[in-house]
């Protein structure tokens, strides 16, 4: 399993990116490899929205399951990944870079104390696995 | 595959029915309506019947083996159900016939609903509803109904336990409330902590499946309808896992608001490509008055000489139709049929030998599977296809080598909460040699997983088509096999 440490993670397995004010939001490679291929992926906001902690930005459908993706930050979205309306499968295999799901521009950081670091959120991952 | 398509086997000029020179004059369809660009196959009649005869040899089906398909109880369908639908009386009359006319199949209908009444606890039920699904959705909208009559504008919400179907989120959202979900606790059960927190009231309702679709009793389940109706919400009871309970509890009693019944599963009308299916909704008191119409009733009481005059009446204050005419009357006869040739006694034994066969084959397959929830069974259960020291094999690759061992696989992936779910439910028409037949090719394959993993993943060996390839069926739909000139 792949667990950059320079992201954050939640307990319903997003990932998220803060570079200043700009958080970039995806799904972790533990979540890609549950859900396995994903064969479409809907982003249900656009630039320009306003979004609050904990609501849907994305949903994810693999061979499996359905997934809801859920923002673990407030802020305005600012630009929203359009190519992986073609190639959903990238989310399998670059969870972390090119499939990215959004980019928000937020105001409180403080709002990401919450989350955990990438140690953490691996030994969360095994827990859960037995 | 050694079938080919149907339009592989066309021959141009081929033809199955010559029609006689007409005696009338021919009136030909406008020009603009016309269209060349449809290669219809042409085949006789003999072929189209030996393809179709061809294709039907390579289905699985009850009539064929064991189909342990989850949540789904793909019982046995008694062919004396197939008999009376198709008595003339039943079969041949018209929806719009004068009620006068059709006495006999409004009295089905209406003792159906009084079985249907019985078997639940409800105070009424309509048949309308075409599905489960249809019937969730006819449920959820009495319930927003309910709240608006009483000019309670407040409740938007929807409780969904995470071991609900899916179809529970979607009929709320569809209905437009806003999907709130509750996890499970340890032992399988909704987190009654968890619920507390949501319970307030902008609560409309909570969605609940009995027993859930771990196949587990809900242990608390009359503590979690009362939380739910002391803020003033109503608990829909999802009754796809009825065939549990039957003659056992009554989820009337238990203090279900209302419920639907799936004809299709629990009363052996067909389904799985047999349909179409049925699903009744059945209420509380103080919800009869917001069910879809007609419903049957009696308009005038018989007497010892005279039978009843039975007629079609609409619910004061009702959501409206849901299906056009009285709903899948075919699928009445059947579930009547079926409900007359048990009997009370014969109704609970359905539900008694339901959950023996299931907690037979768990115990036969306990040890060699994990168990997320290690409990005392009802009519399914739900095993994880994976094992540590055998990291490759998924719960797909188990059920595709079901199938080299002509079992139909049992549902996967489902419910969410347990990672590579295999969810099993016997159900109660099978015998023991065959509960010991599929057991014994579990284990055979648990064998396999950890000897020769490959054998699995390369699965099925033995069926006319091999592995399927589930993402190019997912993200390519081209369905027919020719395009129209102009989009080529």
């Amino acid at each position: 399993m792949n667990t950059p440490a320079n992201l954050k993670y939640t307990q319903s397995d997003e990932w998220v990116q803060l570079d200043g004010n700009i958080a970039t939001i995806g799904i972790t490679d533990y979540a890609q490899e549950q859900l396995s291929d994903i064969v479409y992926v809907e982003i249900t906001v656009a630039s320009g929205d306003d979004v609050k902690k904990n609501s849907l930005v994305a949903t994810l459908e693999s061979v499996k399951a359905a997934a809801d993706v859920n923002t673990p930050v407030s802020g305005t979205v600012l630009e929203v990944n359009e190519e992986l309306g073609n190639t959903p499968e990238a989310v399998n295999s670059d969870p972390y870079g090119k499939a990215w799901l959004v980019k928000l521009e937020i105001k409180d950081p403080s709002e990401l104390n919450s989350l955990m670091d990438a140690s953490a959120y691996e030994s969360y991952c095994s827990n859960r696995s037995h | 595959m050694s079938e080919p398509t149907i339009y592989e086997l066309s021959s141009p000029g081929r033809r199955g029915v010559r029609y006689p020179a007409s005696d009338v004059p021919l009136s030909p369809l406008p020009e603009d309506c016309l269209r060349k660009d449809l290669p219809l196959p042409e085949l006789s009649e003999l072929d189209v019947i030996r393809h179709f005869t061809n294709l039907s040899k390579l289905n699985y089906s009850i009539d064929s083996g064991y189909y342990p398909l989850g949540s789904c109880t793909m019982k046995y369908n008694p062919k004396i159900n197939e008999e009376t639908a198709r008595l003339p009386g039943f079969a041949f009359t018209h929806p719009l016939q004068p009620v006068e006319t059709v006495q006999g199949n409004l009295a089905l209908m209406f003792e159906l609903q009084e079985w249907l009444k019985e078997i639940s606890g409800f105070a009424s039920v309509s048949l309308q509803p075409a599905a489960g699904a249809h019937g969730e959705f006819t449920g959820v909208m009495i319930i927003r109904a309910y709240h608006l009559s009483r000019n309670d504008t407040k409740r938007t919400k929807m409780l969904i336990p995470d071991s609900a179907h899916g179809t529970n989120p979607a009929t709320s959202a569809m209905s437009g409330f806003e999907v709130v979900g509750i996890p499970s606790d340890a032992r399988g059960n909704v987190d009654l902590e968890a619920l507390k927190k949501v319970c307030d009231d902008q609560v409309a309702g909570l969605m609940l499946t009995n027993p859930n679709t771990l196949g587990l009793f809900e242990e608390n389940i009359l503590e979690v309808i009362q939380m739910v109706h002391n803020v003033g919400g109503l608990v829909y009871g999802d009754g796809a896992n009825l065939n549990a309970l039957l003659g056992i509890a009554r989820p009337g009693d238990l203090g279900i608001d209302v419920m639907h019944f799936n004809l299709h599963k629990t009363f052996s009308t067909p389904h799985g490509g047999g349909g179409p299916g049925s699903g009744p909704v059945g209420v509380a008191k103080h919800l009869a008055d917001f069910l879809p119409g007609p419903i049957v009733d009696i308009i005038e009481e018989g007497d010892d000489d005279t039978p009843p005059l039975y007629g079609l009446v609409t619910p004061p204050k009702t959501i409206g139709r849901v299906k056009s005419f009285y709903g899948h009357f075919g699928m009445m006869v059947r579930a009547y049929t079926y409900i007359a040739m048990h009997g009370p006694d014969g109704i609970r034994q359905i539900a008694e030998n339901a959950v023996l066969n299931a907690n037979y084959l768990l115990s036969l397959l306990r040890g060699k599977y994990h168990l997320a929830y290690d409990r005392i069974c009802m009519h399914e259960f739900v095993l994880e296809g994976r094992w540590d020291d055998a990291p490759e094999v998924h719960a797909l690759d188990i059920s595709k080598r079901l199938m080299d061992y002509n079992f139909h696989p049992p549902t996967n992936y489902f419910p969410l909460i347990v990672h590579e779910a295999l969810m099993i439910e016997p159900t109660e028409t099978e015998n023991k040699q065959t509960l010991d037949a599929f057991a014994e090719a579990m284990l055979k394959i648990a064998e396999e997983a950890h000897s020769n993993p490959q054998v699995l993943k390369d699965a099925p060996h033995n069926t006319p088509v091999g592995r399927l390839d589930e993402v190019k069926a997912a993200k390519e739909l081209v369905l027919c096999c020719w395009i129209p000139e102009k989009d080529a």
